[in-house]
């Protein structure tokens, strides 16, 4: 990679130990990918916490916070596997939450800011066009790229962190012009009227095309899609299909039409979403002994106006007995929800919302499943129906509406 | 019999292989605590990955997979490397990270040159995977 005069210092000690060990291991990634340079990032987005860490990346984290490093720019965190309030009545380990505790401090220390959220996108930080940013989870990658325009590869959690310390990243992948065409045409005739339809499209189209660097271009909506819409589109397609992006005629910002999204090349494949598709996919769905004892809302969290919905749709309902309905969302949107009464809703049919975590990475969650004898979880979240498998969740995607039914009613269809 | 990889980082390695007809996410499918295969129905469910050399045609998801090769490298129950078909920036960050060999990009394919149990050597600065000893 050609070094900037700065970015040889910062190889030379002048920025500190934990800068230096920062470059060099970015560096090492930036070859992989040959990349020829990097490019300044002016919003850091990261993931961290114990459950995803471990014991080795907290000692890792302690050390670095030793050595004094601190972020150059605006760094935020992701979601997180405690909720410090529900720690003793989920279950979970309070050496563990210990743990979280000492980690969290670490990352302050660095001047991260916890804001312990995977929906930064629409709550925290929005980037404009073109603007270079090292963002992960994929969920906020996958907004990002496609609908500001921004720019972001997958950044992990320990490339993330030192894309904050040293302030830039290396140069490949989404940051080019030539990975940010469309590569396939997607036509979208579905009506799709829930956010599970959305997420649904991008099981249909990830699962068949992963690959990063396959970048769908959507068209012939019926409609304009909402920003939830959009989310869970894009968090689906980065979970089933590992993309980082997608274009989407007339909505996103390098899509003004199918042609330009494409570069002007032939898609290597078009293909149709009809209703059709979605109801098949929707009854493919194993029920197995069609317990219907867990309903989450979760992955990503929650919007406020996720909130209002689910607000309106539990409202004068009750969570079945031994049932559990879980919904997470972070500080900001929960502040809000709580003063307009959408919390309060939840809570009084019996829904337990979570601050600032997902459900998919709370601490101890197979000893959870086994505990409280859950087999299958039931979710509007097309992402989260794909990911907790290794938990060993029997995993079943339900429209919205249906999810507060199942929850209400304990029977599942 | 050898492959050639298009990309790779890390050192020089010798393992058994474990070859895959399904993509893999540390974070989806497997059990870190064990280093076992977990996901209910993916092809390789109970297939422990410790000490392997992995071959898997794609990488899934998600970023935390970053964090889970530290994790499982310093549980000691990390593969000595993984042989991608098409990986993402997360594995490459993630293995790098924890120092376990990676590489993307494979011709010829694998599937009828390598076959799960074979003894395999990983050279990443040469850019080939070499079949040792054919699994008996």
């Amino acid at each position: 990679m050609q070094l900037s005069p700065e970015e040889r210092a910062i190889l030379a000690g002048e920025r500190g130990e934990a800068a230096r060990r920062a470059l060099e291991y970015q560096v090492k990634v930036g070859e992989f990918w040959g990349a020829e340079r990097f490019v300044p990032v002016t919003n850091v987005h990261m993931m961290g916490d114990i459950e995803v860490m471990g014991n080795g990346g907290l000692q890792w984290l302690k050390d670095t916070a030793a050595l004094g490093a601190r972020c150059a720019v605006g760094t935020t965190t992701n979601a997180r596997c405690f909720d410090f309030a529900h720690c003793r009545e989920l279950g979970q380990d309070e050496r563990e939450a210990a743990k979280e505790h000492e980690l969290i401090g670490c990352l302050r220390r660095m001047d991260v800011v916890t804001t312990d959220t995977c929906i930064n996108y629409q709550t925290v930080y929005q980037p404009h066009l073109g603007e270079h940013v090292a963002w992960g989870d994929t969920g906020t990658v996958i907004y990002a790229n496609s609908v500001f325009g921004a720019r972001s590869n997958f950044e992990s959690g320990p490339a993330a962190l030192a894309a904050g310390i040293t302030g830039r990243t290396p140069e490949y992948g989404f940051h080019l012009d030539a990975h940010r065409k469309g590569s396939f045409a997607v036509d979208l005739q579905a009506k799709l009227d829930d956010l599970a339809d959305w997420g649904m499209v991008g099981k249909l189209v990830g699962e068949p095309h992963q690959s990063y660097f396959s970048v769908p271009v959507f068209h012939s909506a019926r409609r304009t899609p909402s920003a939830d819409e959009l989310k869970h589109l894009g968090a689906a397609l980065a979970s089933y299909g590992s993309m980082g992006m997608f274009h989407y005629v007339g909505v996103t910002p390098e899509a003004p039409s199918l042609e330009a999204a494409l570069g002007g090349r032939e898609p290597a494949e078009r293909i149709v979403i009809t209703d059709a598709d979605l109801e098949r996919a929707y009854a493919s769905y194993d029920l197995g002994g069609r317990d219907a004892r867990l309903v989450v809302f979760s992955g990503p969290q929650q919007s406020l106006f996720e909130m209002k919905q689910l607000a309106g749709l539990f409202d004068g309902r009750q969570v079945k007995e031994g049932s559990r309905c879980f919904v997470t969302t972070n500080g900001a949107v929960l502040a809000q929800a709580r003063a307009l009464g959408y919390a309060a809703t939840l809570e009084a049919a019996g829904v337990t919302i979570l601050e600032g975590v997902c459900f998919y990475i709370l601490q101890n969650l197979s000893l959870m499943r086994i505990k409280n004898g859950w087999q299958n979880l039931v979710s509007n979240s097309a992402k989260i129906v794909n990911i907790i498998g290794a938990h060993r969740f029997n995993t079943i995607l339900r429209r919205t509406r249906d999810c507060v039914d199942i929850a209400c009613t304990g029977v599942l269809k | 019999m050898s492959i050639r990889v298009e990309r790779a980082f890390g050192e020089v390695v010798e393992g058994e292989a474990v070859v895959s007809e399904e993509g893999f996410s540390p974070r989806y499918d497997l059990d870190r605590w064990s280093g076992v295969i977990t996901k209910p129905g993916h092809k390789l469910e109970g297939v422990s990955l410790k000490d392997k050399v992995c071959f898997f045609p794609t990488a899934k998801g998600g970023i935390a997979a970053g964090w889970a090769f530290y994790d499982i490298k310093w549980k000691k129950i990390a593969p000595k490397a993984f042989i991608f078909g098409v990986t993402n920036p997360v594995m490459v960050q993630g293995a790098i990270f924890a120092g376990i060999t990676i590489t993307e990009g494979w011709t010829p394919h694998p599937r009828g040159e390598i076959a799960t149990g074979d003894w395999v050597r990983v050279d990443p600065a040469a850019r080939f995977v070499q079949v040792l000893r054919r699994n008996p």
